[in-house]
């Protein structure tokens, strides 16, 4: 039996539903994020409506509080997994409904590295605006990202790393992006810790993206300018 | 002796006397100090920045530039004892800048084991977790509760999964020490394997100042 301060989330209306789920997001709280899905869904909500109103602003609080300093690595990574939750529930019927599409992206961790946690956030959120993404998980070479990007017609090749010892390897593959005369076919991201804009620039990415909610208005913008020029 | 949680937040003063300065991080203190006693180093004095500015790699190289130009008129030389320890060569660009020399190498893993040797094995290693002296004593502070593990334990996996191994770099041959860092890997739910190194490259840099 529920005890008496429960919320029970059929019983909110729309408005205080989502707010719940931001506030349920920014908790982790997977299982509330899976069965308010569920309940918007019968009240004949769009699965975009849900991913963008109710988890991708959810998120993005979130986002904005670990770029402040407020919530850390921990508490993110809890949230990221109620997100994903929720997204599981969704994907298949975004995907029926017809979601906007914002292009494609293959993503990994450059070779000799195997960390995937920022990474993986922004595999999720790529995807939760709309981006359709192609992992291509940890320690990848560069044969990796440019077969992959060549076979899934990407449109954006993104590139992570966590160490200062990997990172120069994003660095390679730019650099055989252009000995292949590739470079200018594709927008090139790079992100993690250890990074900055100086390096982002000296390698010759397209953008450094500080964090995932950086990376998806970065891409966001880019591709737009991108199709701008190639229709004017 | 000073305690690890001293070294961890607060670092280690210089005591005032020998005609170089070591400015080291507060993990290396009391291997500096057994080298320091055992080869009768006294021309050698040591001082100690917060170990854990390692939570934060990007402070250190502030810190490090604050704590040369804080003693430099106090000495006839001053030497870094850091590697690169992830501030991307930034650490490394000051010290020049300075005029300061520094260990070489990418971190005390790496000079602990010997420079050629981690080299030689870093690319079939990448899956492994490494553990220093002293990182074993402060494992709790510096890996365990940092990551959020004593509040929320379904984040090893999230956070450890694709790593393999822990590997014990020992700088001394203590069964305690042992015990405690194989503890750690299965704490982790990592395979444990301990090297002894003793003070591998370190021994080697600060005979030559």
């Amino acid at each position: 039996m529920a005890d008496e301060d429960d919320i029970i989330l059929s019983e909110l209306d729309d408005e205080e539903l989502v707010l719940q789920m931001h506030d349920d997001l920014y908790d982790g709280m997977k299982e509330e994020i899976e069965e308010a899905v569920g309940i918007l869904l019968d009240r004949n909500w769009t699965p975009y409506d849900i991913l963008t109103k109710a988890l991708v602003a959810g998120m993005t609080v979130v986002g904005n509080d670990f770029r402040d300093g407020i919530l850390f690595v921990p508490e993110v990574l809890l949230a990221a997994n109620a997100m994903k939750g929720g997204m599981a529930i969704l994907k298949p019927l975004l995907a029926e409904t017809g979601a906007p599409r914002m292009g494609k992206m293959v993503i990994g961790t450059v070779k000799g590295d195997i960390h995937d946690i920022g990474k993986n956030l922004v595999a999720m959120m790529m995807e939760g605006a709309g981006f359709e993404i192609v992992d291509l998980g940890i320690n990848n070479p560069v044969e990796n990202y440019l077969d992959t990007a060549e076979r899934e017609g990407a449109d954006i090749i993104g590139m992570s790393a966590l160490l200062t010892t990997t990172m120069p390897y994003m660095k390679v593959v730019i650099d055989t992006l252009k000995e292949k005369g590739l470079r200018d076919k594709y927008l090139v991201l790079v992100g993690g810790a250890p990074l900055n804009e100086e390096f982002g620039k000296a390698i010759g990415a397209d953008a450094y993206c500080r964090d995932a909610a950086v990376a998806v208005e970065t891409a966001k913008q880019m591709l737009s300018r991108r199709h701008n020029q190639m229709s004017a | 002796m000073i305690s690890d949680a001293q070294l961890s937040d607060q670092g280690l003063a210089p005591a005032g006397k020998g005609r170089v300065l070591l400015i080291a991080c507060g993990a290396l203190a009391r291997e500096i100090l057994a080298l320091k006693a055992a080869n009768g180093w006294d021309h050698l004095d040591l001082t100690c920045l917060p170990a854990n500015l390692h939570l934060h790699p990007e402070k250190i190289t502030p810190a490090v530039e604050a704590a040369v130009r804080k003693h430099r008129a106090d000495y006839a030389d001053i030497f870094v004892v850091y590697a690169d320890c992830g501030t991307g060569g930034q650490l490394f660009e000051k010290c020049k800048e300075l005029g300061v020399e520094m260990v070489p190498g990418p971190h005390c893993y790496s000079f602990f084991e010997g420079n050629d040797a981690f080299a030689a094995h870093a690319d079939s290693e990448i899956t492994a977790f490494y553990l220093t002296d002293f990182l074993v004593r402060q494992f709790d502070a510096f890996v365990w509760r940092p990551m959020g593990f004593d509040r929320y334990p379904e984040l090893v996996q999230t956070m450890f999964g694709n790593y393999e191994k822990l590997v014990y770099l020992a700088q001394t041959d203590d069964p305690a020490l042992d015990a405690k860092a194989r503890e750690a890997a299965a704490r982790l739910d990592l395979a444990y394997e301990r090297r002894l190194t003793g003070y591998g490259d370190l021994t080697a840099v600060l005979s030559k100042l």
